[in-house]
């Protein structure tokens, strides 16, 4: 019996479903059974960043209202060995074609099958999110330095700690660009991390090469050499229960000089 | 027949106070009353408004009974009704000032959208984060950071006051006075250990912790000790 984790944030386009991808691949990089589920319907774009949009035959929607078998629905990532899956939303039905006790069912029999069923939310507080965390067992929040998705995210952590059946959400702080953080132009980790009150289980940087990435339909944590790729892999490791300490802000993007600086006292 | 009054009526500074007997009948009562204000009528003509209180012992007057005579003061032209005064509570009333009086402690972290209530005094064990609000009927006392919205006294009550470990709200209100942060805290300004409260200009202000001790000493509830 694998364990449910969705993404989630309130704010759009801080990168739910970038995470979602790459925490996904880096999952099935560790040889896990990984099934990721697209709950955004009507604006579906997971099966995009995975470049598994061709392939799409059957929906969410469908798998729901009986119209297919959840496995006929499930989309092979064929990089990997039976290990990583797509369950994608439907782009054409109404929002309200899926309600939370069925996302709750269908993620129940995902986890018969798979070690993780990684979901992916819209963004808002209503419907969607209902039946993004109707089947959770874990949730984490991405948010980025901006006090506008720190705030939204902090209105998503109350709504979750009230949701019995899910564990107290962890943090993924996203889009880091260190010298703005250093110049103070930018909320620090420190500063997020204790006005949410969370525990924070990773941190990724801006980075150009995540956005080529997802263009070409492969998630940056296939590239074993880009610094968010090993943000994103840390990620997975700490879900499975790793201690990877977290990146310096300073590895997390740009070089090791400035943290030898740092470590000189030279300012 | 008859024997003793059940109307006392007792001239003071502030008016008149009618001493109600509690142990006749309400009807009674009401009758003695009634008599007794057609009987000094004359006397009382050409003064100027006096105050009318009851004092009315050990009996219960429900909210008719007390509007009854309430009425028949007021049908007198120089005559205004003040306080009703009674020994005697409903079990409902005796609730509601044993909650108002009452410390609730709560431990959490009031997040955006979120919103706290008491009844009576409210400590926070936790922060009020930004886009979240605490509200109480007594005081507010939060033991961790308050940068959202606290409403004290919120039932009238001006002497209530709102004390936080880091005092940086979006917005304070006691009872019916609100006072606005400044649009930037700045960095450096810790805000540490501070309480708000309505001054004597009617306005909210901010001080240090310390001098609730002068200025609202009836927080003290222990009695005795040194
Ligand atoms: N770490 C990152 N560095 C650079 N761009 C990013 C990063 N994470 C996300 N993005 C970009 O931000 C945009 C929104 O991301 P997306 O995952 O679709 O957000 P959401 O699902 O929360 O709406 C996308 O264009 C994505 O490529
Ligand atoms: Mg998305």
């Amino acid at each position: 019996m694998g364990e449910a984790i969705v993404i989630t944030s309130g704010k759009g386009g801080v990168g739910k479903t970038t995470t979602s991808a790459n925490i996904g691949t880096a999952l099935a990089l560790q040889g896990k059974r990984v099934c990721l589920v697209d709950t955004d319907i009507g604006l579906r774009n997971l099966d995009v960043i995975m470049g598994l949009e061709n392939r799409i035959i059957y929906d969410l929607v469908d798998v729901v209202e009986g119209r297919c078998k959840i496995h006929q629905a499930l989309v092979k990532d064929k990089r990997f060995e039976d290990l990583l899956y797509l369950l994608p939303a439907a782009q054409t039905s109404d929002k309200t074609a899926v309600t939370p006790e069925q996302m709750k069912e269908l993620v129940d029999s995902l986890k018969q099958d798979y070690d993780y069923v990684i979901i992916d939310c819209p963004a808002g507080i209503e419907h969607g999110y209902r039946n993004a965390v109707a089947g959770a067992d874990k949730a984490i929040v991405v948010t980025t330095p901006e006090v506008s998705a720190v705030r939204d995210a902090d209105r998503i952590i109350g709504l979750l700690e009230k949701e019995e059946n899910v564990e107290p959400p962890k943090l993924v702080i996203n889009r880091i660009r260190s010298h703005m953080m250093k110049n103070g132009d930018m909320l620090d980790v420190d500063e997020i991390t204790t006005h949410l009150s969370i525990d924070l289980i990773g941190i990724v940087a801006d980075d150009d090469e995540v956005i080529k990435a997802s263009n070409h339909g492969e998630p940056i944590a296939l590239n074993p050499n880009s610094k968010a790729s090993i943000a994103y892999r840390n990620i997975a490791r700490r879900i499975l229960g790793e201690s990877v300490p977290l990146q310096p802000l300073d590895e997390v993007q740009g070089g090791v000089f400035s943290k030898l600086k740092k470590f000189f006292g030279v300012k | 027949m008859k024997k003793t009054q059940n109307v006392l009526i007792k001239g003071t500074k502030d008016g008149l106070i009618l001493h109600l007997d509690d142990q006749c009948s309400y009807e009674d009562l009401k009758k003695e009353l009634l008599d007794k204000l057609t009987e000094n009528q004359r006397v009382h003509k050409d003064y100027p408004l006096i105050t009318v209180s009851f004092k009315i012992g050990n009996r219960y007057l429900t909210d008719e009974q007390k509007e009854e005579l309430r009425t028949l003061i007021r049908q007198e032209k120089n005559l205004v009704v003040g306080n009703i005064d009674s020994n005697v509570l409903t079990k409902t009333e005796v609730e509601k000032m044993m909650k108002e009086e009452e410390i609730v402690s709560v431990a959490r972290i009031v997040r955006s959208g979120q919103v706290l209530e008491a009844t009576g005094d409210l400590l926070l064990i936790g922060d009020v984060n930004p886009g979240g609000k605490v509200v109480a009927g007594g005081n507010i006392y939060v033991m961790g950071a308050l940068r959202g919205i606290a409403h004290a006294g919120v039932y009238g009550n001006q002497d209530a006051v709102i004390s936080a470990s880091v005092m940086k709200p979006s917005q304070i209100r006691i009872s019916d006075v609100i006072t606005r942060a400044p649009d930037v805290f700045l960095d450096d300004d810790k805000r540490e250990m501070e309480c708000a409260y309505i001054g004597e200009n009617g306005q909210i202000m901010i001080d240090r912790l310390q001098v609730l001790m002068h200025l609202r000493p009836n927080l003290n509830r222990l009695e005795g000790g040194h």
